[in-house]
Parts: C-alpha cells; sequence; structure tokens
C-alpha cells in the first residue's frame, strides 16, 4: 500500500515522452526491490522502445545491474510491474521462459560454460531450448560465430580463448537464440584495455542493426556513440535521463555532475 | 638506474642469447638431484628410504617365491618345512585348491558357467564402456544399466519368480498411481494438479481405504478363483479411476508436451511389465539361493550394485539439499544426516533383523537383497556429500547464464551444472566407491560370506591346515581387493585428465 501511494505521487517524473511510432518493448512501472532491508531500486519507471538503445551508468552499488537483472527474472521485484515483449513477469515459471527466450543477456564475466566448446556454447541453447536440430544449430551458430570475427576458435574450450574472445562469443551465444532484446551488464569490466575495443565494436555493430539494447556500462565513448538515451542512476533510483549529446553537456543534477566529473577525464 | 637519474637513457642493441639450462637441471641426473639428493638431509632420507623399500620387498618376494610350497595335494606339502626346520613361505597349492572357491563361493560346481557369462558379459561391456574411442556410448550405457542388471539376475538366480497375489496388486497400484504423474510431467506442477484434483482426490481416498486396511481386517470375496479383500478390490477399482481420469485428460488434448508426457508413462508400464514377466519367466535354469553365493561373486555383486544405484541417488539427494523447496530439503537432509550418522555394520544389522520385525508376515527379502539396499543407500548418503561438494565449487554465473538462455532447472543441471561438478567431484566420489568396495566385507557378520569371509571360512579345511594357510589366503584376498580398487583410482585419474578442458590455455 505505501508503494501504491508512492506511485501515484510520483508517477509521470521519470515516464519518457512516448514517441507515437515506437512500440514498447520493455515497461517497466513503479518497481520496487529489496535485498533483505536494503531497498536496493527505489520506484523505477521506464519505457524502452523497439530499436532502442539505452545505456545505463552509474556508481557501483547504484542498481544498475539490479535493475536489468530484473527484466529477465535473474533477480525478482517485490512490487510494480515489468512488461517484457507484452509479456509481464510474475511467479508464473512458463512466462519466465518466454520472457528468457526472447531476451539475450551477456555478463560482466562472461560466463561461458568451460566445459563445452566454443560452437557447443552456441548451439546449446538453439538444441534443447528451440528444439532445433543439431546441424541447423550449427549453421546458425557460425553464422553469429562469424559475425563476432571469431569463427575460426569454433572447436577451442573457452579456457583456451582471451578474455575479449570470450565476451565476444558470450554474445554471439545470446545472439543464437534470435532474442528481440539484449542486456549487457558491464561486457567490458573484466577486460584488458586493448581487448575492450573488439568487444565495444562487435557491440556497435550490433547496435548498427537494429537490436533494443540495454547496456550498463562506464565506456562513455560507446553512449556516445550508439546510446539513444543514457540513464543515470544513483541509491537506486533513476536519477537522470537524456539524450547522449546533452547529457554529457549539460547533466542537470548535482549527483551527474559529479558523477560525470569522476569518470570524464 | 643511475644513468637514468643523470638524464641518459639506455635502448637494448642486441638481443640476449638464449641458451640451453645447465646440466645438472635436465636428464636423469638432474631429476636425481633436484628430487632425490638436493641436501644432505635429503640424501640421507632417500638412502634410509630405498633400504626399508628393499627390506620390505625382499621380504616379499622370500615369503612368496624363494621359500614358498608350489605344487603339492594336501597340507603336507606346506607342513614338510618345518619338520626340517626350515623358513616356511607361502602355501600355494592351497591357493590353487580353493581358488575356485574365492570366486564363486558355494555356488554348485555345474552351474557356474553362468556366473563366468556374467563375469565376462559384464568385463566386455564395461570395458567397452571405458575406453573412450569405442562407439556406441549411448547403447552400452543403456545395456550395462538395464539389460545387463536383469540378465544377471535372471541367470545368477535362476529367474522364475513366484510373485504372491498381494505382490503383483502392489505393482500395480503402483503403476496406476504413477499416472498421476503424467499431468503434472505435461504442465509443471501448480497447473498439472489443477487439471486433476479429481484424481488426485480419488487417490487420497485410495491411501486413506489402504491405511485403514491395516488396522481393519476385511471381508474377503472370490475373485476369478482368487480370495481378495474387499479393500484390495475397491483400492484397484479407486486408483483404475484415478489413473484413466489422469490419462484421458492427456490423450484428449493436442499439446505436444501432454501427448509425450502420456507417451513416456505409457513407455515406463510397459517396461516395468516387460521386466515383471522376464523374471517370472521360466528358462529353464535350476534356481540357485542367494545363500549358496560367495566369494569374488558376492563382492562384486554388492559394490557394483551399490556403486550404480548410490550415484544416481546421490545426485538426487544433494541437488535435494540444495533445493529451495523447503520439503525437498529438509527430507534430503534427515535422509543424509540419519544414514551417514549410523555405522555400515548398524545399517546390516539393521536389515536383516529388524526389517523383518516391520514388514508384514508372509513378506520376506531375500537376505542378500536388504545388505544391497541398506549398503546401497548408506553409500548414497555419502555419495550426495560427495557430490554437493562438486555443485559448491559452481560459480553463480554459471547457473545464470543458463537461466538467462531459456534452460530450465533439470536441463540447466543436466546440461551445465552437473557435468562440471561431478568432474571436481570425481576424487570423492571414487573414494566413496573404493572404500565401498572394501566395506562389502561386513556383510559377513550377517551370514553372507564374500571374498573375505569365504578366503576365512577355507581355513578351518582340516585338509589345509597348515601354519601358512592364513597368511598365504589373507595375501590373495588384500592382492585382490587392491587390483580392483587400484583400477578404479587409475582409471578415475584418467578420466580426470580427459575431462579437463577449463581453465587451461592450450595451443596459443
Amino acid at each position: 500500500m505505501a508503494q501504491a501511494s508512492t506511485q501515484t505521487t510520483t508517477p509521470k517524473v521519470q515516464a519518457p515522452e512516448k514517441n507515437e511510432a515506437g512500440e514498447v518493448a520493455i515497461q517497466l512501472v513503479g518497481v520496487n526491490k529489496w535485498f533483505g532491508e536494503f531497498h536496493v531500486l527505489r520506484d523505477i519507471n521506464l519505457a524502452v522502445e523497439k530499436g532502442e538503445r539505452i545505456v545505463i551508468c552509474g556508481p557501483s552499488g547504484s542498481g544498475k545491474s539490479t535493475l536489468i537483472r530484473c527484466i529477465n527474472r535473474l533477480e525478482e521485484h517485490q512490487s510494480g510491474q515489468i512488461i517484457v515483449d507484452g509479456i509481464e513477469l510474475t511467479n508464473d515459471l512458463k512466462r519466465i521462459d518466454e520472457v528468457r527466450r526472447e531476451v539475450g543477456m551477456v555478463f560482466q564475466h562472461f560466463n561461458l560454460f568451460p566445459h563445452l566448446t566454443v560452437l557447443e556454447n552456441c548451439t546449446l541453447a538453439p538444441i534443447w531450448v528451440r528444439k532445433m536440430s543439431k546441424a541447423d544449430a550449427e549453421t546458425l551458430a557460425m553464422k553469429y560465430l562469424t559475425r563476432v570475427k571469431i569463427p575460426e576458435q569454433a572447436k577451442k574450450y573457452p579456457g583456451q580463448l582471451s578474455g575479449g574472445q570470450q565476451q565476444r562469443v558470450a554474445i554471439a551465444r545470446s545472439l543464437c537464440m534470435n532474442p528481440r532484446i539484449m542486456l549487457f551488464d558491464e561486457p567490458t569490466s573484466a577486460l584488458d584495455p586493448e581487448m575492450i575495443k573488439e568487444v565495444l565494436e562487435v557491440m556497435v555493430d550490433l547496435a548498427q542493426s537494429g537490436m533494443t539494447m540495454l547496456c550498463v556500462t562506464h565506456e562513455m565513448g560507446f553512449a556516445r556513440q550508439v546510446a539513444n538515451r543514457v540513464i543515470f542512476m544513483d541509491q537506486g533510483q533513476i536519477v537522470e535521463q537524456n539524450s547522449p549529446l546533452e547529457f554529457f553537456k549539460n547533466p542537470k543534477s548535482e549527483r551527474t555532475k559529479l558523477f560525470l566529473s569522476q569518470i570524464l577525464h | 638506474m643511475t644513468d637514468l637519474s643523470s638524464g641518459q637513457g639506455w635502448v637494448r642493441t642486441k638481443d640476449a642469447e638464449r641458451l640451453p639450462p645447465p646440466p645438472n637441471m635436465t636428464g636423469l641426473t638432474g631429476w636425481l638431484l633436484q628430487n632425490l639428493f638436493n641436501s644432505p638431509l635429503n640424501s640421507v632420507f632417500t638412502i634410509v628410504g630405498a633400504a626399508f623399500i628393499a627390506w620390505i620387498v625382499w621380504g616379499i618376494i622370500d615369503w612368496a617365491i624363494i621359500h614358498a610350497v608350489f605344487t603339492g595335494e594336501n597340507r603336507d606339502a606346506c607342513v614338510a618345512g618345518q619338520q626340517t626346520g626350515a623358513e616356511l613361505g607361502a602355501c600355494w597349492p592351497y591357493v590353487w585348491a580353493k581358488f575356485h572357491q574365492f570366486v564363486y563361493g558355494f555356488y554348485p560346481f555345474d552351474q557356474r558357467w553362468r556366473v563366468n557369462i556374467c563375469f565376462l558379459v559384464g568385463a566386455i561391456a564395461l570395458a567397452a564402456m571405458a575406453i573412450p574411442s569405442v562407439p556406441y556410448k549411448k547403447w552400452n550405457a543403456i545395456f550395462l544399466l538395464v539389460i545387463y542388471p536383469l540378465l544377471t539376475f535372471i541367470l545368477l538366480t535362476g529367474g522364475n519368480l513366484n510373485l504372491s497375489l498381494s505382490t503383483i496388486l502392489g505393482i500395480v497400484g503402483l503403476l496406476l498411481l504413477s499416472a498421476l504423474a503424467v499431468p503434472v510431467m505435461a504442465f509443471g506442477v501448480e497447473d498439472g494438479i489443477r487439471r486433476n484434483r479429481l484424481a488426485i482426490a480419488l487417490a487420497a481416498v485410495t491411501l486413506a481405504i489402504f491405511l485403514l486396511s491395516l488396522f481393519i481386517s476385511m471381508p474377503v470375496i472370490n475373485v476369478f478363483g482368487n480370495f481378495v479383500s474387499v479393500s484390495t478390490l475397491l483400492i484397484v477399482v479407486l486408483l483404475l479411476a484415478a489413473a484413466v481420469l489422469s490419462i484421458a485428460h492427456e490423450a484428449s488434448s493436442r499439446d505436444i508436451s501432454a501427448r509425450s508426457a502420456l507417451m513416456s508413462w505409457i513407455g515406463a508400464c510397459c517396461a516395468v511389465l516387460a521386466v515383471l514377466v522376464l523374471v517370472t519367466a521360466d528358462f529353464g535354469l535350476v534356481p540357485v539361493e542367494t545363500q549358496q553365493w560367495g566369494g569374488l561373486l558376492v563382492t562384486l555383486v554388492v559394490a557394483v550394485t551399490g556403486i550404480v544405484a548410490s550415484l544416481p541417488l546421490g545426485i538426487l539427494l544433494a541437488l535435494g539439499r540444495r533445493s529451495k523447496m523447503t520439503v525437498v530439503r529438509l527430507f534430503s537432509v534427515i535422509f543424509i544426516e540419519v544414514w551417514r550418522g549410523v555405522p555400515l555394520i548398524t545399517v546390516l544389522f539393521m536389515s536383516s533383523i529388524m526389517l523383518p520385525l516391520f514388514l508384514p508376515e508372509g513378506v520376506n527379502f531375500d537376505k542378500l537383497l536388504r545388505a544391497l539396499v541398506g549398503t546401497a543407500l548408506f553409500t548414497a548418503a555419502y555419495m550426495a556429500e560427495n557430490v554437493r561438494g562438486g555443485l559448491q565449487a559452481i560459480p553463480k554465473g554459471q547457473y545464470e547464464a543458463a537461466q538467462a538462455l531459456g534452460l530450465s532447472y533439470w536441463k540447466t543441471m543436466n546440461l551445465i551444472i552437473l557435468p562440471q561438478a561431478l568432474k571436481i567431484a570425481i576424487p570423492s566420489i571414487v573414494n566413496s566407491f573404493i572404500s565401498l568396495f572394501k566395506d562389502t566385507t561386513l556383510v559377513l557378520i550377517i551370514g553372507l560370506f564374500d571374498l573375505l569371509g569365504i578366503v576365512k571360512a577355507s581355513f578351518a579345511d582340516p585338509k589345509w591346515v597348515s601354519p601358512q594357510t592364513a597368511s598365504t589366503g589373507f595375501f590373495v584376498a588384500a592382492v585382490m581387493f587392491w587390483v580392483f580398487c587400484f583400477a578404479m583410482s587409475r582409471y578415475s585419474i584418467f578420466m580426470e585428465r580427459r575431462l579437463q578442458t577449463g581453465h587451461k590455455r592450450r595451443g596459443i
């Protein structure tokens, strides 16, 4: 009930202006989440249109990762609504599976399956979730491995690849499920500087193909280049959102200014 | 560095030469110097240790070969040396004479070909399974896990089981009851139960009648020449109704998952019925009571059954212990802690003395079967903890990546988590297998003669009583146990190496 009142008092502050043409891919309405006593997400309202590319940034512990992990239900939210591709996330396992099939995710630490080859990593979900034949799945996997520029590594195990290569495999693995939405959870934070570029190139290529993307990252160059919108989070709230141009040129809130001054040197 | 402070940089103009390592680092001398004689103290240890090993090995060779007796018809050959006062060695003629007993126990002479077939088929199938390059692993696994146990059961016991009417009714009842699981398999737990409320209510009534019939004797009526109590009849009819309700729902549904659930249930029922037909069929084999089994045969039967049954059970218990469902978790924890907290001897005593007290009159399990169940459940509790150790080593990210790809719980476990967790747990799993193999010797206390038991029993044969009979017998038993355990150990190390895929960068 307390949440209901907060929803009614501050409903439109953060709601984006609706684009007439755009269809909504993800809608979060008054989402709250707690880790035990800690209120980690506070009254999140966000609508993401199809084909939109959003960069989420903010200091560590601000709830950015938790936010995108709620979108494919790796984390459960306690109040509010999350609607992904027209499906509302509830405790219903079938719906959660439907959403997860449509939403790809790339993790900070890649999370490749070390006991499977690169090719098997990519074909696993198409075969077992999409019920594709092995041959079709392998063709598909090779297509995406070529797209992330590492088809020659298909027979190797993840442990034999560099960090940048592993992250590109992880992107290919997600793409093999033909997701409509891609979530990136700090995809370049665990990489050595010389490998960040190769992963960002793949992400830019993906962005240009019209994929709906939500990306938690501190790569401000990437944000400037591809994002439609930059969202700044602090202490579990969305503090500011704007086009990248405005966001970096004229940050409005004090917290944003402080954050930008710390990360842009 | 001082150059830098004075403002002068330095650039390498010529690459430093690549040189071979100094000679005392490589080759046999290098190895000896590094590992055995790298300090005066270690050199002393090396010499003392080598002398000790030589002393032990010499003692064994002296006893087993140089002073041993190799031929003879009875004890006279082995005691002959005693009179002359010579040093005594092993009494091998005793082993030649008794070796068949060590292997087969008291299994009838003319029927031992049946045991031989089991040994031979098992060894070939297992070898084909264990050697990675042999194809048809899937079919081999089905053969080893389904057909081979059935084959050994029929061959060793003679088959032709005489099932009582109540046993048959019990099996049919359980089969019918299992139909309730079909909607759950097809539509998930919640939806499956919701769609099938009536059948579940019927099953609950059946359960109530069953419990009631345990305390109140029901009138008995004659059905097709058999006397059956009213309660039994009622139970069967109600269960039949419940099963029909559960299945009819699936059969009328066009849903693919419903169809496949129904098909797998029908398949499972057919398999159970086929097994029933096979074990009750008469193949013309002479029945051999398990009382007559013994020696290596019993050791292998107990150990292999324990190993094969305990691994899947242990995996389920380990998953249960980490489950989010409280009831499942509680059950697993209690099961594991109870079985782990009790010595195996107690379990065996309980199974042979206490269990018959609880069972209804007329129901009597074979002694060997009870020992098998006891050891399997006991080992399963240990196995569960081994597997749990492996599960805990898997990072959370693996679960998350699998979930994010849309894999269900069981697929995540089967395809992602268990292959990695079991690989990590191989050393401790094999550790449990080896200790189970040696623990089979405990079945002696409930009157079954395993390898060690039969060796000990043979000491009493007056034909072979000699001062060296016992030591020779124990030596042979020890070597036979060691061969099996060492083979398991080596194979596990081989598998660990073979399955090593991650974490190491190769070929870059």
